[in-house]
């Protein structure tokens, strides 16, 4: 039996075949015209992670799926495919960053939302594991001191809780304050999980204290400040308002700037 | 080509909005060239996807006119030609179509049937496992050749666009390809044969 140049010809037509179900998910992805999600063991609960080449766009409490998709449409016009699982890096970069550590990476989509909200939430991030600022610090520090409401406003639509970590933020007069993802207790929960203690913080809030002193170093911070959290408590002088720390001979630490929640108040 | 016009006057206006369009008509086409070339589905995923990477990124940076010149088939095909190579030439020391992984040509279940016809047996699965078996032991530049032609089908013209070479020369190397498997399916035939009568 012979095979001719047809029969093999018609062998390869054969091995046309069709492309895995996956593949188109990944690429609209990939360029950032749809988006892939999974699902994230939190400290807080089970949560939804949706991402795209360019970042993570969504962190979000864990509704079904088809809800979700459905919601995800809607606010960001881009389809959401199930995805099964975060991948590993992206899973490894949220958790380190979960317990604190700033040098992983997590790139952000943040396409659709205004330069003030970036501003803000780029802003936040810089606020480190464990420690706190008034709304009004980073009204003063993006150099719209007057905005702390609209602060408050874009802290609130924080596209990605957790992740830029809109829960270190609190309400000027050092109350804890509301929460995006679940409302004020998972606030409060996360806090705690990053080592603070919020009653503790909103009775000191309640006496009116604002700021903490050092007496040996002369320097005043904002109270959840790394620096002022080190103050033995003999040498911890506590302000009620920064005027009283500089009359007192105090300058304002380099690290919490405390000036920049009080420009605002 | 003409069918290309309404899809490439869309890309050129619209890219975010038509390029799910351009997925979803080349997908299989890309996917097939790619799993042809590199005989493991994983890598022809990840190649097919990067190609379309490529060429999203490429239509973001060109102009209208640009775009509207593009024929799509060949150009699209050379994007995931490039990146099979580059896979290929990469992974070539850890895996050679001589390497243990590898099926080699003949390597397959006895045939029930030994009077079926190639056409018939092309048809069957055990078959299309053999003859892409077969594909991968081609050196590079018949086996690029006859993918194009042969499971993608496209014409010679659209082939030497995709592959940067005189009409004459890829019609040469598709013939020759196509001979070279044609003498490796009697071989592996022929080896059949006489470990059934053996």
């Amino acid at each position: 039996m012979t095979t001719t140049d047809t029969d093999v010809e018609a062998a390869m037509s054969a091995l046309r075949t069709t492309a895995p179900t996956t593949l188109r998910p990944a690429v609209l992805a990939e360029v950032g015209l749809a988006d892939l999600y999974a699902r994230f063991e939190s400290p807080i609960g089970p949560l939804v992670v949706a991402w795209n080449g360019l970042g993570v766009c969504v962190v979000e409490a864990a509704d079904d799926d088809d809800a979700f998709e459905t919601s995800h449409l809607t606010r960001t016009g881009r389809t959401a495919y199930d995805a099964g699982e975060l991948p590993t890096r992206l899973a490894t970069a949220i958790a380190r960053r979960l317990e604190g550590d700033r040098r992983v990476r997590i790139d952000l989509d943040l396409r659709g939302h205004t330069d003030f909200e970036r501003d803000v939430w780029h802003k936040a991030l810089e606020i480190p594991h464990g420690e706190v600022r008034p709304y009004g610090w980073i009204a003063a520090e993006i150099g719209r001191p007057k905005a702390v409401r609209a602060v408050g406003t874009a802290l609130g639509h924080n596209p990605v809780p957790l992740i830029v970590p809109c829960h270190r933020v609190v309400r000027s007069d050092g109350m804890i304050g509301q929460y995006s993802l679940g409302g004020p207790e998972n606030k409060r929960s996360i806090l705690r999980a990053e080592g603070l203690d919020p009653d503790g913080l909103e009775s000191v809030a309640r006496s009116g204290i604002r700021f903490v002193g050092s007496d040996t170093t002369h320097i005043v911070c904002l109270p959840t400040c790394h620096a002022a959290k080190r103050i033995a408590s003999r040498h911890r002088v506590p302000f009620r308002s920064l005027d009283r720390a500089t009359a007192a001979g105090y300058r304002t630490c380099r690290q919490c700037r405390p000036g920049s929640s009080v420009m605002a108040a | 080509m003409d069918n290309d016009s309404p899809l490439l006057t869309a890309l050129a206006h619209d890219l975010d909005g038509s390029f799910e369009t351009l997925v979803r008509e080349h997908q299989d086409r890309l996917y097939s060239i790619a799993l042809r070339l590199l005989g493991d589905p994983r890598d022809a995923e990840e190649a097919t996807q990067d190609t379309f990477v490529r060429a999203y990124r490429a239509l973001g940076r060109y102009d209208p006119v640009r775009i509207g010149e593009l024929r799509l088939r060949p150009w699209l095909a050379t994007i995931a030609l490039n990146l099979c190579r580059s896979r290929l030439g990469r992974r070539r020391p850890a895996r050679s179509s001589l390497s243990l992984d590898a099926p080699l040509p003949g390597d397959v279940e006895p045939r029930t049937d030994a009077d079926r016809g190639p056409a018939e047996v092309a048809a069957s699965h055990d078959a299309v496992s053999d003859w892409a078996g077969l594909l991968l032991t081609l050196p590079a530049a018949y086996r690029s050749a006859v993918v194009l032609r042969h499971v993608d089908g496209l014409s010679y013209p659209e082939l030497a666009v995709a592959l940067e070479r005189p009409e004459g020369t890829v019609k040469a190397q598709v013939h020759r390809g196509v001979a070279l498997l044609r003498t490796a399916f009697e071989a592996a035939e022929r080896r059949e044969r006489e470990e059934m009568t053996a």
